[in-house]
């Protein structure tokens, strides 16, 4: 802790001395300790800067489809999204530092949507990231959720917050009081003495903001404890946003905190360096061989005439065995010449995801030579997209 | 994701070390066979809907 200030007056009187001229250094800091038990922010990305997929706006129907790092949305049947990073230049957030925002346009509405449909946005973590909740034991810590929110809609919407592991939830409400405009909110949820959660890299607890959802979503009645999972629950509270193609909505500044705080005892968000939040997005999500010509060069052996496995550097090891997507043409270079392939790629192996090193694999060539040592290229904006999210 | 198919893919030894998911956009995504993997999850779902993974060519 750097102490800017000396608090002499209280050293004179044989008081206890307190950091910083014994003014607290700013909300959320009692005597200007942090009140957190971790040096890293929960949630990554929260500031929405990274986007490793692409800044261009893509229009989405289905679940599970990312834009900026770490923001998923669900998506059942209720029109389509428009997804995008937005740039802030002005407004509350841009004051707090913020310059980018997960956007959420209506490019396809749905004012009437099914029973079973609905719309949301989620951030999902892993056990081993949110064991300092202490859920499930008589320890169990509260949570607290901030964000900045914008949309042109009003009203009144819901956060659930979704343990996975144990099917239990728990739900907060906002309110958006004008419309377009960057507002903070501070929601509080209770502890849960029920329901450990797994202590692993797969998904344990979920964020969900509730955006637009039919009947079968919306029956029930908010929880403001901690509950078995009901999906009538989820969305009771929402802002019907695929009402209109006239709607958006947009988020940044997610930080999620362990204990009470209220938006005057909020410790501050943890902002990190682009490199660090890059690192932190890649266990998740990285794309290898980006763009230009020849480059990217892998060490590799043909294990077939048509398969050639090949061995990648990942900056940061993977969470789990990754999705692969296959852009462009990869390239195998020997004293003989080339061979290309385009398409049956996949991961070979990832045994150890603790390792930067990972396995790949096509079968998509022809007329190699069993094990012959190749190098593999990345040409012509080729790119290897390995995707390991929750 | 919505599926329109899924194809085994072989790996050394003819071992199956994944499938081929054939998307609703046509695009291809190569799903390691893993329940780690929320891809493979959905290709689960998907076959427990009574839909069949293709063998590899």
């Amino acid at each position: 802790m750097a102490l800017s200030k000396i608090d002499v007056a209280n050293m004179l009187t044989g008081a206890t001395p307190v950091a910083n001229g014994g003014t607290a250094l700013t909300s959320g800091f009692k005597n200007g300790v942090d009140p957190r038990p971790l040096s890293k922010p929960i949630i990554v990305n929260g500031d929405c800067s990274v986007a490793q997929r692409g800044t261009a706006n893509t229009d989405e129907s289905a679940s599970g489809v990312y834009r900026v790092d770490r923001m998923n949305v669900g998506l059942s049947n209720i029109g389509e999204f428009r997804l995008s990073q937005e740039t802030l230049s002005s407004g509350a957030a841009y004051n707090a530092g913020f310059k980018k925002a997960f956007r959420i346009d209506c490019q396809q509405a749905d004012a009437s949507p099914a029973s079973g449909d609905i719309a949301n946005m989620t951030y999902k973590l892993e056990g081993n990231s949110v064991q300092v909740f202490k859920k499930g034991t008589s320890s169990a810590e509260t949570y607290t959720l901030a964000f900045w929110v914008k949309s042109n809609k009003t009203g009144t919407a819901q956060v659930n917050l979704v343990d996975g592991d144990n099917s239990r939830m728990v739900s907060a409400t906002y309110t958006i009081s004008s419309a377009d405009t960057w507002e903070h909110k501070v929601l509080n949820y209770p502890a849960d003495t029920t329901g450990a959660l797994d202590n692993d890299a797969n998904k344990s607890l979920e964020i969900e903001w509730a955006l637009d959802a039919g009947s079968d979503f919306t029956s029930g009645a908010v929880p403001s404890a901690w509950e078995s999972s009901a999906n009538t629950d989820r969305s009771v509270n929402d802002l019907a946003l695929q009402d209109n193609t006239a709607n958006d909505w947009a988020i940044t500044g997610i930080q999620l905190e362990v204990g009470t705080f209220s938006s005057t005892t909020l410790p501050p968000f943890q902002f990190e360096d682009y490199a660090d939040n890059l690192l932190r997005c890649q266990r998740y999500y990285v794309q290898l061989g980006t763009v230009g010509d020849t480059q990217s060069g892998f060490p590799a052996r043909a294990f077939s005439s048509s398969g050639l496995m090949f061995a990648a550097s990942l900056a940061v090891p993977l969470r789990g065995d990754p999705s692969t997507t296959l852009v462009g043409t990869i390239r195998a270079f020997d004293d003989a010449g080339t061979k290309d392939s385009t398409s049956n790629f996949a991961l070979a192996n990832y045994n150890n995801t603790n390792s930067n090193i990972i396995m790949l694999q096509s079968t998509g060539f022809s007329s190699l030579s069993n094990d012959q040592s190749y190098n593999v290229m990345a040409i012509n904006d080729t790119a290897y997209k390995l995707d390991a999210e929750l | 994701m919505i599926i329109k198919s899924v194809k085994y893919l072989l790996g050394e030894g003819d071992k199956k070390v994944a499938v081929n998911v054939r998307t609703q956009d046509d695009e291809y995504i190569g799903v390691p066979i893993s329940t780690n993997n929320k891809d493979y999850q959905e290709v689960l779902k998907w076959v427990a809907d009574g839909n069949t993974i293709e063998e590899a060519d």
